[in-house]
């Protein structure tokens, strides 16, 4: 039963879609209200039918009716609730549906909060987010559809892939749909902007939210994806340039050039034409991400549900809408004003630099993904890109993103004078030295004194930049405290954010350079070194779970011979599914991780165990967090709310006294 | 109405991605040749998976065109072929050969009993020390033997009734038509 209702739900949802696509078109072009209206109706039913959809699916999760062949292939009555409810998502077809869900969500938030925009621009903007809508419901109900049955009813399930069993992956695909498709906001509206001809402030200040939100559920989903990949793969790595990481990486690194130059289209009307870009690229880029995980066409890791069929839907859709909007963007934006102009020491030049970084490393990770593939094409060899690649182009380029990253944002907006500049950057450049110089010193590598150095130049340049805004030691300590109070939350976000950045360069430097690693054959009771720890396996035992049986190692650390802590590091083999995964003991410290895996063995041979030790590692995702949260702060900065809708004119003003509109007042 | 060239950048650029990716998707990324493909096949010793099965020897592989599979208790594609392997064992459409790997010999000769026996000979290559002289990426894998002992051809993943109609079946004939 739940089955066909959610089918039906997803065949209304579709038709309210392309509704959705027309009506706005129509309407502008004829100059009529009441069908420009009807977009935002459409954009919350599409969330009230696929909301139904996304349920009846649940609901067949939770109840176990394997008579859903979904169901049938990816669940399995033994599991526990949680992976029951995020199995829904586990697999091709429900994450897609999840997927579809999200973007109505963003969809619907157009007419609930955006009352205050002129209606042509909000109802065109919906006019594309239609478009996108309709292309992956009708992906979804066409070559993927979740509510298929199942004849004859198997008596239990396949069991979901043992490495998605985890609370950290089970999280992890809602908040990294959050982002890749809350972008979605800025590719509509981009091109709305583009058929409507104009880009103003308030377009600017619709925006920002979005991709700030956008931004930061996208960093939180790749961060809960890099802790899960590092204690349940058994690797001990945190980033491995997988194409499937990459493709999260790359709408982020477009996405956060986003984010800093919708900041200068708000506040100085600048970088207009190239803010709209940006916004067509971030979100085609994400659009790529899937279509790059979905398809089959690049081999990974993570490739789950590939299926070259899959991937001419999305390759049509890619064409269709980036294709469009491109060509929408070469024959139009000569039309949109040419911004206010700005000289070479400014604000605005420093986020300039700011972009071009962002987008070079967009363009290094892009092609660093896809050589293997051109190059499978034009000379049928068979290479892969490896991580020196990027770690060397990448390091080259966030190294260089650093630097002005630590005084640009000092800059005044439009105009400012270098010698201002020259006290603050010898202090600061005085202080980075000598912390590099004494890092290289004790740490044994000019690497890593470079490292912590461009760390510490950031998290200084950032606390001077707010400590120059509260006035401190000009005026008296009290009311820099008060000045601090006042501060637009926008400022907290910057200082959060950066200081997140220079917190995760912390823990990147520290993994790269100053790791250890040791790999034995160990039986009960021996002991190794590492670290400054004593690793002892005291035994290995068997287990049975709920849904698995485990070869269970327990270690004991020992610490200047004391017991610092017990670790249990689990093989766990997945009968259902004829799968084995590892579960590592790791001891978590604020300045250092003690990573054990346990690998095959036999009681005569004893046990292959890996033992790592991982300074700073924890940092790399505190530093994340620190980006999202700051993101999140920014979103309460006031500066960003919209004028209330009495205050508009022209067609605004119609719209509050059409008969349609009466939700809008 | 104005009209910049430079506005048309991004858009030439995506088409060219646009057309690798769209020729990307003809290619599979997975179809990895192998080096071993006209060489000889390696030699070999096995274990016995159990004493009532023949244990397959280097010599086996002489002499005629012959498969060697490489199968495990533990794999769950195994058996997703198996019936297509049964189906030609039982036609002698063509000798096929066994290699048991990364498993016990109880288990190996457990799932034989309980899913019928194809091969004419079998071995146990627990330590993978044939398994890495071949290549094996994963299981299972079968390789195309020709009566002068040389690898023809190597098939990743099962061998469906299609894959055998589709690939194997016409590499086979052009070996015999070879004789």
């Amino acid at each position: 039963m739940a089955a066909e209702v959610g089918n039906i739900a997803l065949i209304i949802a579709l038709l309210l879609a392309l509704i959705q696509i027309v009506a706005p078109l129509v309407g502008a072009g004829l100059s009529n209200l009441r069908l420009m209206h009807l977009s935002g109706f459409t954009a919350i039913g599409q969330l009230l039918f696929i909301t139904i959809a996304f349920l009846a699916l649940s609901v067949a999760f939770i109840g176990s009716d394997f008579s859903v062949a979904l169901v049938a292939r990816h669940s399995h009555s033994l599991k526990p609730l949680l992976y029951k409810i995020s199995g829904v998502w586990g697999n091709h077809e429900g994450s897609m549906l999840l997927w579809v869900l999200i973007l109505s969500l963003y969809g619907a938030m157009v007419p609930i909060f955006g009352r205050a925009l002129p209606i042509r621009l909000k109802s065109l903007a919906l006019s594309i987010q239609g478009m996108i809508g309709a292309g992956f419901l009708g992906f979804i109900l066409f070559t993927s559809n979740p509510f298929l049955r199942l004849f004859p009813i198997p008596l239990d399930g396949n069991g979901l892939n043992p490495l998605l069993q985890d609370p950290g992956l089970a999280f992890h695909p809602p908040f990294l749909y959050l982002g890749y498709v809350g972008f979605s906001m800025a590719f509509s509206f981009s091109v709305a902007a583009l058929i409507d001809g104009k880009v103003d402030a308030l377009w600017a200040k619709w925006l920002r939210p979005w991709v700030l939100a956008a931004w930061s559920f996208l960093t939180i989903g790749i961060a809960l994806g890099s802790v899960w990949a590092y204690y349940e793969l058994g690797w001990g790595g945190w980033w491995f340039w997988d194409p499937v990481e990459n493709a999260s990486l790359l709408p982020w690194l477009a996405g956060t050039a986003l984010l800093h130059s919708t900041l200068v289209v708000e506040r100085r009307y600048a970088l207009v034409n190239w803010t709209v870009l940006l916004g067509i690229l971030t979100f085609s880029l994400s659009l790529i991400g899937t279509f790059l995980v979905r398809s089959g066409v690049i081999t990974s890791v993570h490739a789950f549900a590939s299926d070259p069929e899959r991937g001419v839907y999305i390759l049509g859709m890619l064409l269709v809408l980036s294709g469009g909007a491109l060509l929408l963007y070469a024959l139009r934006s000569s039309k949109l004003r040419i911004g206010n102009g700005f000289e070479v020491l400014s604000r605005e030049s420093g986020l300039a630099i700011n972009n071009i970084l962002l987008v070079c490393a967009t363009a290094v990770v892009f092609l660093g993904t896809f050589y293997p593939l051109l190059v499978d094409i034009f000379s049928n060899d068979k290479i892969s890109v490896g991580p020196p690649f990027f770690n060397l182009y990448f390091g080259y380029i966030m190294g260089a993103l650093i630097i002005f990253m630590g005084i640009a944002p000092m800059l005044k907006w439009r105009h400012d004078s270098a010698k201002r500049m020259i006290r603050p950057v010898l202090l600061l450049v005085g202080a980075t030295l000598f912390v590099a110089i004494l890092v290289s010193l004790f740490g044994k590598s000019v690497l890593g004194g470079l490292g912590i150095g461009l760390a510490f130049w950031l998290f200084g340049g950032t606390l001077m930049n707010w400590a120059a805004k509260v006035r401190l030691g000009r005026i008296s300590f009290t009311r820099s405290v008060a000045l601090a109070r006042t501060l637009p939350a926008g400022i907290y976000g910057f200082v959060l954010a950066h200081i997140g950045l220079a917190v995760c360069v912390v823990g990147v430097t520290g993994m790269g350079l100053w790791s250890s690693e040791q790999i034995l054959m160990m039986q009960p009771g021996q002991q190794t070194r590492l670290g400054g720890y004593a690793i002892q396996l005291d035994q290995v035992t068997h287990e049975t779970g709920k849904n698995y049986s485990a070869e269970i190692a327990n270690f004991t650390l020992l610490k200047k011979d004391k017991t610092a802590a017990q670790l249990r590091s689990e093989r766990r083999f997945y009968p259902v599914r004829g799968m084995q995964t590892t579960e590592a003991g790791i001891h978590v410290r604020p300045g250092h991780n003690l990573y054990v895996a346990v690998g095959e063995g036999a009681p005569d041979r004893g046990w292959a165990v890996r033992i790592y030790y991982h300074p700073f590692v924890s940092w790399i995702w505190l530093g994340a967090l620190l980006m999202a949260l700051g993101g999140f702060v920014a979103l309460a900065d006031r500066r960003l709310r919209l004028p209330s809708a009495q205050r508009n004119t022209g067609l605004a003003n119609k719209a509050v006294s059409s008969p349609v509109s009466g939700a809008a007042t | 109405m104005k009209f910049r060239l430079s506005a048309l950048i991004p858009l030439l650029i995506f088409s060219f991605i646009g057309l690798a990716l769209a020729i990307g998707l003809r290619n599979d990324p997975r179809a990895m040749p192998s080096t071993m493909i006209d060489r000889d096949m390696p030699a070999f010793t096995l274990q016995a998976v159990s004493d009532d099965l023949p244990l397959l020897q280097h010599s086996d592989l002489l002499g005629k065109i012959s498969l060697l599979n490489v199968f495990g208790s533990w794999c769950t594609a195994c058996l997703h072929e198996h019936p297509t392997l049964m189906r030609l064992s039982r036609q002698n459409r063509i000798a096929i050969y066994g290699v048991d790997w990364r498993d016990t010999p109880s288990a190996g000769a457990n799932w034989l009993r309980v899913n019928g026996n194809p091969y004419a000979a079998v071995g146990l290559d627990s330590q993978s020390h044939l398994a890495i002289d071949l290549g094996v990426t994963g299981a299972p894998e079968t390789y195309l033997i020709d009566p002068k002992g040389r690898i023809r051809f190597k098939q990743i993943g099962p061998i469906t009734e299609q894959v055998w109609r589709d690939t194997i079946e016409p590499m086979v004939r052009l070996l015999e038509a070879e004789q």
